[in-house]
């Protein structure tokens, strides 16, 4: 058994290897920026919704409120820079950093809530967030902040002219948190998650430290999200509270994690890759019209995927009682 | 105020506090609710208030609808019950909202001269807004017709049965679906009632649920999950915060003092206030 898991999880890294290469070739052939600008967010959100699968997913710990974490990474990246001047690669670390401390200090009292009280609280939490950013007049208030373009720089990593520096970090941040999840899935923080989501109590009662478990889950995936938060910023060049604060985003997060199937290593990046295409498709072709078609379309194919199958797409693949490990 | 959140609470309390069913389409039910008693009275001239029961009969039929084609399949879910709740009634929330775009335009209604609208009512020196009143008295009433049918009646108890135990309800003979249809066609008919109450002083559009929605969820979860007199008594407190924190704060956070609350309730008592589960 050790050795089949064994072999698998090289097999995971490999396919990883493979599939993050052709990703990193696909510019060399699409040249048209409408796609591009579709692939850079299909991988951000792949990373995202990886980062949301460690605490929602592998730890269970259902979290409706990852939009705070994303609209912090986004606010301390451009307060940083439009006030004092930081380039923005410190500020996503500041910001990745300033996240996971508040995850870990809302950890605190929340953590002891089960739930739907979790989840509710998780919720609300982001809601305060938002209608805070939306009233703190030194941080824009509810004009946002427009980040000053003065042409393509690495250093202020923004860029006019070309997508492709977005497009590999994008692809940097998926990469890196997949890997952290491939990482920690195998590590002794990943089966004491494990364990927290199947029964808190019986973790409890075989040593597992359930309450620590939970509080890393939250700082590793509050910090990766927020560096996608950063990433946001940099990439759209405006933030404003709702932009990057709002409940979509943490539905977002949620979906292709569920879609592709939750607590799963490949899970999140199989969901984003057909749904966030799939969602500006019915956008670009059904947006304009301004009567909601391609919320009707949207909605409909949720309804029906997470109908026909609640384990995630990926249990399309998997084949009953091969693997040793949850999967 | 507070009464009004009671009242669109008091139909998620079914659903969501008492069958254990997520339904984060609420919201959209109210809307679809607040439509119909616009359209009846655009087309056919009934004021809201006589419209009421006839948009809770309409939302009744849709309430029980939506269980039977939709949610009992997502109820069967052997994985991730929670998410796939979760998931479900949000992609219906979208589509509804969709649809109302779609039908309706996103333009922004509203019904002018009705019975209620813009009317106070004075008792002893103190101005009250007859609208707002009237919800209040119809929440009170909705309250206590609910209170009365889940503790007093065979049906009450059957839905509290289904739920700590489909499989020992199957036993005995209790059609587990059809409990749960009519309790969400039910519930709709509670919100129902409500968007036909609040048309009358609301504006009405496709994304009006949503500004509700949230406040409801915390109205019940603050009052706790399988209490009818929880979610009454969170509706009354969700109404005292939000009036005393409009006292103190610009009236844009209003919304940050419910949530404060909530927050603080639950940390304290983890089950909320009167709950069971």
């Amino acid at each position: 058994m050790d050795k089949e898991f064994a072999a698998r999880r090289r097999r995971d890294l490999i396919i990883a290897a493979v599939l993050a290469a052709i990703a990193a070739a696909t510019p060399l052939f699409v040249k048209d920026v409408v796609v591009q600008n579709i692939l850079i967010l299909t991988l951000m959100y792949a990373g995202l919704s990886q980062s949301w699968n460690i605490l929602s997913g592998y730890c269970g710990q259902i979290s409706l409120g990852h939009a705070l974490y994303f609209g912090l990474g986004a606010y301390t990246t451009e307060l940083l820079f439009t006030k004092f001047g930081v380039l923005p690669w410190f500020g996503m670390l500041a910001g990745g950093v300033v996240s996971a401390l508040i995850a870990m200090g809302l950890g605190y009292p929340f953590f002891r809530l089960r739930g739907h009280y979790f989840v509710i609280a998780t919720i609300v939490i982001a809601e305060i967030g938002l209608l805070l950013f939306h009233n703190w007049e030194w941080a824009g208030a509810a004009m946002g902040i427009t980040i000053p373009i003065r042409g393509d720089s690495w250093l202020k990593f923004q860029f006019l002219r070309t997508k492709l520096p977005y497009f590999y970090f994008a692809l940097a941040l998926c990469c890196i948190a997949w890997f952290v999840t491939w990482w920690l899935e195998n590590s002794k923080w990943g089966f004491w998650w494990r364990a927290v989501k199947d029964n808190p109590d019986a973790a409890e009662s075989l040593g597992v430290d359930v309450f620590n478990s939970k509080m890393g889950a939250a700082a590793v995936s509050a910090f990766l999200v927020a560096i996608g938060g950063s990433f946001y910023a940099q990439f759209v060049s405006y933030i404003d509270p709702e932009s990057v604060m709002g409940f979509q985003f943490s539905l977002l997060m949620a979906l292709p994690a569920v879609l592709g199937g939750i607590g799963t290593l490949w899970g999140p990046v199989l969901g984003a890759a057909i749904l966030i295409p799939l969602t500006e498709l019915t956008r670009f072709k059904f947006g304009g019209s301004g009567r909601g078609v391609d919320l009707i379309v949207y909605g409909t194919l949720i309804v029906l995927i997470s109908l026909a199958l609640p384990r995630g797409l990926l249990s399309l693949f998997s084949r009953p009682k091969k693997t040793g490990a949850t999967r | 105020m507070g009464l009004l959140y009671g009242l669109i609470a008091v139909g998620l309390a079914l659903i969501f506090g008492l069958m254990d069913v997520t339904n984060f389409a609420h919201g959209e039910f109210l809307m679809i609710a607040m439509y119909l008693s616009f359209f009846l009275f655009a087309f056919f001239a009934i004021d809201p208030l006589l419209s009421a029961p006839l948009v809770a009969a309409a939302l009744f039929i849709f309430g029980a609808v939506v269980y039977l084609l939709i949610v009992r399949f997502a109820m069967r879910a052997k994985a991730n019950a929670g998410m796939v709740q979760i998931f479900t009634t949000f992609g219906l929330a979208i589509v509804m909202r969709g649809l109302a775009q779609f039908f309706f335009t996103p333009d922004y209604r509203s019904i002018p001269h009705s019975w209620l609208g813009g009317k106070t009512i004075s008792i002893a020196g103190i101005f009250l807004p007859e609208p707002q009143l009237v919800g209040a008295l119809v929440s009170i009433l909705a309250f206590a017709g609910l209170y009365f049918f889940i503790h007093r009646t065979d049906f009450g108890r059957a839905l509290e049965a289904t739920r700590e135990d489909p499989g020992a309800v199957a036993l005995v003979g209790i059609d587990k679906n059809r409990v749960f249809a009519f309790g969400w066609g039910l519930g709709a008919a509670l919100v129902g009632l409500a968007g036909a109450i609040m048309a009358s002083f609301f504006y009405i559009y496709p994304d009006v649920g949503a500004s509700f929605a949230l406040i409801a969820y915390v109205t019940v979860a603050l009052g706790g999950f399988g209490s009818v007199f929880g979610a009454f008594a969170g509706g009354i407190i969700v109404g005292l915060v939000e009036a005393t924190t409009a006292l103190v704060l610009p009236p844009s956070l209003k919304s940050v003092g419910i949530y404060a609350v909530y927050l603080l309730v639950v940390f304290i008592r983890p089950r909320g206030l009167f709950g069971s589960i």
